[in-house]
């Protein structure tokens, strides 16, 4: 599908969703109550994006934005989906159940941003040792024994 | 001819001749159990010299080649290594019976030393049971073992004990009656009367196809009961990293490397007894000049001979193949090599009765 | 002494694999739950070799970070550079000159069969048998030969710039990747012969570890994981980058899904990449080896993202700039952390001697994983 029917469809799905047609692939940000069934509606209906292949998350120091990047296998498009959280109390529902890759991915968004993954199977630090305190990826992390600061 | 006879029999007199029959007695005793250290060290450190060399040969490399001509002294550097380090026991491991396991392989490993024939009637003791008490002793080691891995506290060692319990308790089975097979054609359990019923030729041969099929029962029931790969399962390296001795250092750790290697001797040795002829030289029926030719090669360089040629094969075996899963091993042994063994005895029952052997 | 040995409450034996262990190739720790020997569940515990290149890439400028992902998948360390530059190529609409994208596709494939080789050979002693390290290690060498003449290292090569690659070639370098191919060529048949065709090896690894198509899709798995279940992944197929739209080879793709599958499929694929070498090593062309860019490197204002096809499956690099030198935020995408996921489904209710062969199929590079 190109980006034209892209946003066509998408805008039949979700029309309150802000779309970016700036990048290489069609950028959309909705909000974090209406993303959990944004999401199970792109992956189920006919757009098909089965494939994730990269869940991240930036830190812009205001807001946190979870970037989504969502490939089809039949018809190979690609979208990507933002949300933009609250930084201090950033929680969205999880999406692992629908692509299972992002167990893994969403347990390390969580030890380094801090975000919070509701009704996450298994949501502990993944990465980081078990006794770590803080969110090594945000913009303000200090660790002033190792010298790291931005 | 030089033979190893002579030798035995000329101590023997030498100390009936000096000493009360009971002192010499004794005296013997004391020889022979040197002698059988002595034997274990020199088989201990050559045989690993062996496996390194043959491993490097195929592998494309050189082995060890540092320490004196071509590297023969590397082994004998390992051990003074192995013997300087401290002799760990972990604070979770059963104390007693962690040190005890090391020494009850080796004791095992010794004792079937006996029946041994290394050379013409150059024997410790030619029991009149010889194989039978071979296969019994051996079934001792997995104490060893299981004691090892149980003690350790160690949850690898105790799946690698478990593994290697249930291996060598099913292997042994078609070893036995792969053994038995050939009891039937000689009559005897003893070693001596096995070897001399060899004189016109040996069991492989003479056998027709179910003594080669019960060699080659044999050999990958020996390689299973060694713990050698591809049976190497309850060692694992890249599944239980040293199984049953994980927590083994320094010397008790050797003394479970070199009774692996004593192991794979003793049971070359009896293969090598049983299939092809011991110490007895190369016969063929009534060819009595070829046969004359062939006695002119000393009966131990025979003996040795046959033995590290098998030892050889098992060591080939080791560098070429993967190793078997356990379910695969235990379906070998229970749904293929016993059946298949249990067969060859009866035909080779029939062959006995009816006489139709060489 | 016995109370120790964890066990749960359902009476399962609870297992460290790692982070020392002979064969997690690295300090990957898995945590297993035994029941017996069947498999109940993989956890994985990772970090141990973490370094946060993420974050140190935002301190870094766009010509500097490009080195510091040698040091995450360091068996495809040039594939890793090549997608770094790449993506600040695109981010600058620079254009590459042909030469440079020649030599690169070289490098990529070269660097992929000396990665196949390693994983054969790791995966061949994981499931027990030591020689054919040896064999492929053999073959490797000249790899890493030919690496050294032309980049200067042998393993983290560090030969991509932003617009082409740092050096020209070394004069000998087509004849000796010439001699490489006439030699690899024999060699693939005697690794079949040793290995493939060995009727214990093929016990131990036909239908091991399966995973199916859909499974595959949702955990995320790419490159010959993905491809042995019948799922086209190759983004040389893709999306091609570089020269790869115009050279042929096909996608080797396998429908069985186990572990023999995936060792198919990287077998096949050395085929495939010394055909690519082939068509290409007599056609270099002549000219640059770079194009020109600025001393001071600044993507635009924006997000890019770039996928290549390393050994191990697509990695994925995510660049938001906000103009400066630096970028502001950096994601890799490894394919190894995704198909590490899809581990504890592919061994559950298999046994352990499964478990490692699964591992081994799945070609874990530990500093891939932790990034």
């Amino acid at each position: 599908m190109t980006k034209e029917e892209l946003k066509i469809k998408i805008t039949e799905i979700h029309p309150e969703a802000i779309i970016d047609e700036s990048g290489e692939w069609l950028n959309i940000t909705v909000e974090p109550s209406a993303f959990r069934s944004f999401a199970e509606q792109v992956r189920m209906d006919v757009l098909d994006l089965d494939y994730m292949f990269c869940l991240t998350c930036v830190d812009w120091k205001t807001h946190l934005t979870m970037v989504y990047h969502l490939s089809s296998t039949t018809y190979r498009h690609n979208l990507v989906i933002k949300v933009k959280l609250d930084r201090d109390k950033p929680e969205i529902e999880t999406i692992c159940d629908i692509w299972r890759t992002a167990e893994l991915h969403e347990r390390e968004v969580f030890e380094m941003f801090g975000v919070v993954f509701l009704n996450h199977p298994d949501l502990r630090l993944l990465i980081l040792p078990d006794d770590f305190v803080g969110n090594p990826m945000r913009k303000d992390f200090e660790d002033p024994i190792n010298m790291i600061k931005l | 001819m030089f033979s190893l006879e002579g030798l035995t029999s000329i101590i023997h007199e030498w100390l009936n001749g000096h000493l009360p029959a009971t002192l010499a007695l004794l005296a013997e005793f004391v020889i022979v159990g040197v002698a059988a250290i002595g034997l274990f060290a020199i088989l201990g450190l050559g045989l690993v010299w062996m496996e390194r060399k043959v491993a490097a040969v195929m592998q494309i490399r050189l082995g060890p080649n540092r320490l004196g001509p071509k590297g023969i002294f590397q082994t004998s550097a390992d051990t003074v290594k192995l013997i300087m380090k401290e002799a760990l026991t972990p604070s979770n491991a059963d104390k007693f019976l962690f040190n005890l396991a090391p020494f009850i392989v080796i004791i095992v490993a010794m004792l079937i030393l006996v029946p041994i024939a290394f050379a013409k009637n150059f024997q410790i003791w030619d029991l009149n049971i010889g194989v039978l008490y071979v296969t019994a002793v051996s079934s001792l080691s997995v104490i060893g073992i299981l004691m090892a891995g149980w003690s350790s506290g160690n949850k690898y060692s105790l799946l690698g004990a478990m593994r290697s319990c249930a291996q060598i308790v099913s292997y042994e089975l078609s070893a036995g009656l792969s053994i038995i097979s050939i009891i039937v054609l000689t009559g005897s359990l003893k070693i001596s009367d096995i070897v001399a019923s060899q004189e016109n030729g040996w069991w492989i041969f003479k056998g027709h196809i179910p003594a080669m099929i019960s060699f080659v029962i044999f050999i990958i029931a020996a390689t299973a009961e060694t713990n050698r790969a591809p049976f190497d399962l309850a060692e694992a390296e890249s599944e239980l990293t040293a199984g049953f001795h994980t927590e083994y250092g320094g010397m008790k750790f050797a003394l479970f490397f070199l009774s692996e290697y004593i192991n794979i001797f003793i049971v070359c040795a009896i293969c090598a007894t049983l299939f092809l002829g011991g110490w007895m030289p190369l016969h063929i029926g009534s060819w009595a000049a070829f046969n004359h030719i062939m006695d002119y090669i000393p009966s131990s360089i025979w003996f040795f001979g046959k033995t590290i040629f098998l030892i050889f094969v098992i060591m080939w075996f080791r560098w070429t193949f993967p190793r078997l899963r356990v379910d695969q091993l235990l379906n070998l042994e229970w749904k293929y090599l016993l059946p298949i063994s249990m067969f060859n005895l009866l035909l080779m029952t029939l062959i006995a009765i009816m006489g139709w052997h060489f | 002494m016995l109370e120790e040995i964890a066990i749960t409450e359902e009476g399962d034996l609870i297992i460290n694999v790692g982070p020392q262990h002979p064969a997690t190739h690295g300090v990957l720790h898995l945590v297993l739950t035994l029941n017996g020997e069947i498999i109940k569940k993989v956890e994985p515990h990772l970090g141990y070799i973490h370094r946060s290149i993420e974050k140190m890439c935002e301190s870094l400028s766009y010509r500097q970070f490009i080195y510091v992902t040698s040091r995450m998948d360091y068996l495809s360390a040039h594939i890793n550079n090549h997608a770094c530059a790449l993506i600040v190529e695109k981010g600058l609409n620079v254009e590459v000159p042909q030469r440079a994208q020649y030599i690169r596709v070289i490098m990529d494939e070269l660097t992929r069969i000396a990665s196949h080789e390693l994983w054969w050979s790791a995966m061949a002693m994981d499931l027990g048998a030591f020689t054919p390290y040896f064999l492929a290690f053999r073959e490797r060498e000249k790899i890493n030969v030919i690496m050294e003449e032309t980049c200067g290292a042998r393993l983290t090569m560090n030969y991509m710039v932003p617009g082409g690659v740092m050096t020209d070639l070394h004069p000998d370098f087509q004849k000796n990747v010439k001699a490489f191919i006439v030699d690899f060529k024999k060699t693939l048949h005697e690794y079949n012969e040793l290995v493939t065709g060995n009727v214990i090896f093929q016990s131990r690894m036909k239908g091991i570890g399966y995973i199916s198509k859909e499974d595959v899709i949702s955990y995320g798995c790419t490159g010959p994981v993905a491809r042995a279940s019948g799922l086209r992944s190759d983004i040389r197929k893709i999306a091609p980058y570089d020269i790869y739209d115009k050279v042929e080879f096909d996608e080797i793709i396998e429908t069985g899904g186990d572990c023999f599958a995936r060792y198919q499929v990287r077998i096949k694929e050395m085929s495939q990449s010394i055909r690519i070498i082939e068509q290409l090593i007599d056609n270099i062309p002549e000219g640059d080896i770079q194009a020109k860019t600025k001393a001071v490197l600044k993507l635009p204002k924006g997000e890019f993202y770039q996928r290549v096809e390393t050994a191990r499956g697509e990695l994925g690099v995510y660049i938001v700039s906000e103009g400066a030198a630096q970028p502001y935020r950096i994601k890799f995408r490894s394919p190894g952390f995704s198909n590490l996921s899809a581990l504890d489904h592919m061994v559950r209710g298999y046994k352990i001697g499964d478990f490692i062969a699964a591992m081994g199929t799945l070609d874990l590079v530990i500093p891939d994983i932790d990034r």
